[in-house]
């Protein structure tokens, strides 16, 4: 865990319309729960909707703090969305699957919880 | 004693204080900020909680060597700097200096999507590292509340918010963290329940189409602080609180007296004039002269050699000195040599903390002696209630004389209703002597009379005296008191003519006087004359008959001597003794 600890997990998509690698990169302080259930909750999602074609990066600030103005990191874990354009930004451990994942643009907002 | 005083001074010295190096402000805090702890600096928006707080930074970084972190919320780095170099401000040296580091930090609503726990540490790194980079002691959050606006969860919010604030104490900065004015309460998000060692409150009214920028200490934990609203104001230099009513009576004081500039109204305040560092009010009605009095004192000044500032507030300066050419005082030299140094802005131009500061600023620079304010009065229409007008009069007078500069105010009094010894402007009670000038009306003459209404600390003329502009300055007479009371002008010169005549009279009546006992005297004289020549002609006579009498009497004794001859006689003693001595013998021997 010296530098950003990388994740890459390559397989062949078939149900998303955008064929492009997602990069993301998950913000994180320490290795915390919060921290390790944000990023399996993460992965998770990957490899639901976008297998084989995405990367993680995962940096912790504690490690490398200054990488934390860069990308606006203020509430821990963030994740963001590096490609495809536009970027997005996400929060919290992603306990929430329907949120993470109209977070990622991975589908539309539903109305129903409203 | 001592032991009373040790104790308390520990205690005092416990709470450890920041200066913020805001003009002002250190004075109303006892000190500065308390250090090591954050400082809640609320308002609405534009009442300059930014540019406070930046300036806490700046000041920490130029003038304490305590470099400092500005982590903003609302504005980027550039925006920051930009908006500060109008105060004088070079935020990118010191940023490439190492001494201030700003981070912004963006929070967009709509862009966060929040799908499940987090906690502000990203923040708290941000921060610590920012703080370790430059070593800073300082550290301001501006706006923090902005997280409210990005982020929705507030129980999380709140919980971090106060591990924040125990954290910045933890590091031990002094900090200041801002936050914009709710309804009903201090902050919009309550962050004074967090922030709780230290609230100061900003505010910016607009009364009377002038706004004026005020601030509060609404809370300083274990700290003694002023607690009235003071003005503050941000000029090119910065932020500056004008705390004049927080000092205390303790100036200096002088037992120099300098001249009025006028001979005979020296002579009416005990022969020597006012004191140095004295406040002055000349008031009086419209055209009474006031000016004229400040003139002369200002030129005395300017002789004297003391720079001397004139704060205009109703004539332009060009206007002001070819007026006093008029009346024989050409301070045109002074102004070219600078020792006299005008200042001309219409009152209404901007508040009263303005004017105020304004004169601060020039004091500052000049340092003069001198200080004349014409007229106070009109001080009124800045836009500001009279209480504010004679409270901020106050803290000027106080202020100046904490530097023993003497001031010399007029008051324009509005004459026709009401007592004259009163001013437009409640200052009475901190003016040391004061001059009344006035209209006396009588025989359709209008004249100006002066009189000393009170001059502390010294034994004054009780005299009302009348008051001339004429083309060699100002001069005093004495008003003639009859019986019908005092009379000026033309009545005065009546009355004065009709005593000279009496004078005359009286005067003429005993020099006639004179010239009778002059004539009595020389006929006197002549009679002394004249018996002593009779004297002397008697004496004469006398002696003469006297030697009549002398040589008659030889005469007849010579005849009987002849007489005794012829007869034989032994009367003749002489004759017998030389002529017959032998027959004397023969007569004694006869007798026997």
């Amino acid at each position: 865990m010296s530098k950003a600890a990388t994740a890459r997990h390559q397989k062949a998509a078939d149900n998303e319309s955008t064929k492009e690698t997602w990069h993301l990169r998950l913000y994180v302080a320490g290795q915390t729960p919060r921290s390790v259930t944000a990023f399996a909750n993460l992965k998770k999602i990957c490899e639901e909707h976008l297998a084989g074609r995405y990367s993680i990066e995962v940096i912790d600030l504690m490690q490398q703090p200054q990488l934390a103005a860069g990308d606006q990191i203020v509430a821990i874990p963030t994740l963001i969305r590096k490609l495809p354009e536009p970027l997005r930004r996400i929060v919290g451990d992603l306990r929430n699957t329907e949120k993470a994942l109209v977070g990622l643009n991975l589908r539309p907002p539903a109305r129903s919880d409203a | 004693m001592t032991k009373v005083a040790g104790p308390l001074k520990t205690a005092h010295a416990k709470l450890a204080k920041t200066p913020s190096g805001i003009k002002g402000l250190d004075e109303i805090m006892e000190g500065g900020l308390p250090q090591g702890r954050p400082t809640l600096v609320c308002g609405s928006a534009g009442c300059g909680k930014t540019l406070m707080a930046m300036e806490f930074l700046v000041k920490g970084a130029t003038d304490y060597g305590e470099p400092g972190v500005f982590m903003a919320f609302e504005e980027t780095s550039d925006e920051l700097a930009q908006n500060v170099r109008s105060l004088g401000f070079d935020l990118e040296g010191l940023i490439r200096q190492k001494k201030i580091l700003v981070d912004y930090v963006r929070i967009e609503r709509g862009e966060i999507e929040e799908t499940g726990d987090y906690d502000l540490e990203g923040l708290f790194i941000r921060l610590g590292h920012a703080i370790d980079s430059v070593g800073a002691k300082r550290v301001v959050l501006d706006t923090i509340e902005v997280l409210f606006g990005g982020l929705t969860n507030e129980v999380i919010l709140r919980a971090e918010l106060r591990r924040l604030f125990r954290w910045l104490k933890d590091r031990g900065v002094t900090a200041i963290i801002t936050g914009e004015r709710g309804e009903g309460a201090l902050t919009r998000h309550s962050l004074e329940e967090y922030v709780s060692d230290c609230v100061i409150l900003l505010d910016n009214r607009v009364i009377n189409e002038v706004s004026t920028r005020r601030m509060r200490i609404v809370k300083y934990r274990g700290s003694a602080h002023g607690t009235n609203e003071y003005p503050f104001l941000i000029d090119e230099e910065g932020f500056s609180v004008l705390p004049i009513t927080s000092i205390v009576l303790t100036h200096k004081v002088s037992d120099e007296r300098i001249s009025t500039g006028i001979e005979r109204l020296d002579a009416m305040l005990d022969g020597q004039g006012y004191y140095r560092g004295s406040t002055v009010l000349v008031s009086g009605t419209a055209g009474s002269g006031k000016s004229s009095l400040a003139a002369h004192f200002v030129d005395a000044a300017c002789r004297r050699g003391e720079r001397t500032l004139y704060i205009a507030f109703e004539e332009a300066p060009a206007q002001i000195m070819r007026n006093m050419r008029s009346i024989g005082l050409d301070l045109e030299p002074w102004a070219r040599k600078g020792l006299l140094q005008f200042h001309a802005a219409r009152a209404t131009l901007f508040g009263l903390e303005m004017h105020l500061a304004i004169i601060h600023k020039l004091v500052k620079e000049t340092a003069p002696r001198v200080i004349v304010l014409d007229p106070i009065t009109n001080l009124n229409h800045a836009g500001a209630s009279r209480k504010e007008v004679t409270d901020t009069l106050t803290r000027l007078v106080d202020f100046l004389k904490m530097q023993g500069i003497t001031v010399l105010m007029t008051s324009l009094t509005s004459g026709e209703k009401g007592p004259q010894e009163k001013t437009d402007v409640d200052i009475s009670s901190i003016v040391d002597t004061w001059l009344l000038l006035r209209d006396l009306e009588l025989g359709g003459e209008r004249n100006r009379a002066m009189y000393v209404l009170k001059s502390r600390g010294m034994p004054h003329s009780n005299q009302i005296r009348e008051f001339h502009l004429t083309g060699r300055g100002i001069e005093l007479t004495d008003v003639y008191l009859g019986p019908e009371g005092v009379l000026t002008g033309s009545a005065r010169l009546s009355q004065e003519a009709r005593e000279k005549a009496a004078v005359l009279e009286r005067q003429q009546g005993l020099e006639a006087k004179q010239r009778e006992l002059e004539r009595r005297r020389e006929a006197l004289e002549a009679r002394i004359v004249a018996l002593r020549k009779e004297f002397e002609a008697e004496s004469e006579e006398m002696a003469r008959r006297i030697a009549e009498d002398r040589s008659r009497a030889e005469v007849s004794r010579l005849d009987r001597m002849r007489m005794g001859v012829s007869r034989k006689s032994d009367d003749g003693a002489g004759l017998t003794r030389t002529v017959a001595p032998r027959p004397r013998k023969n007569q004694e021997e006869h007798r026997a």
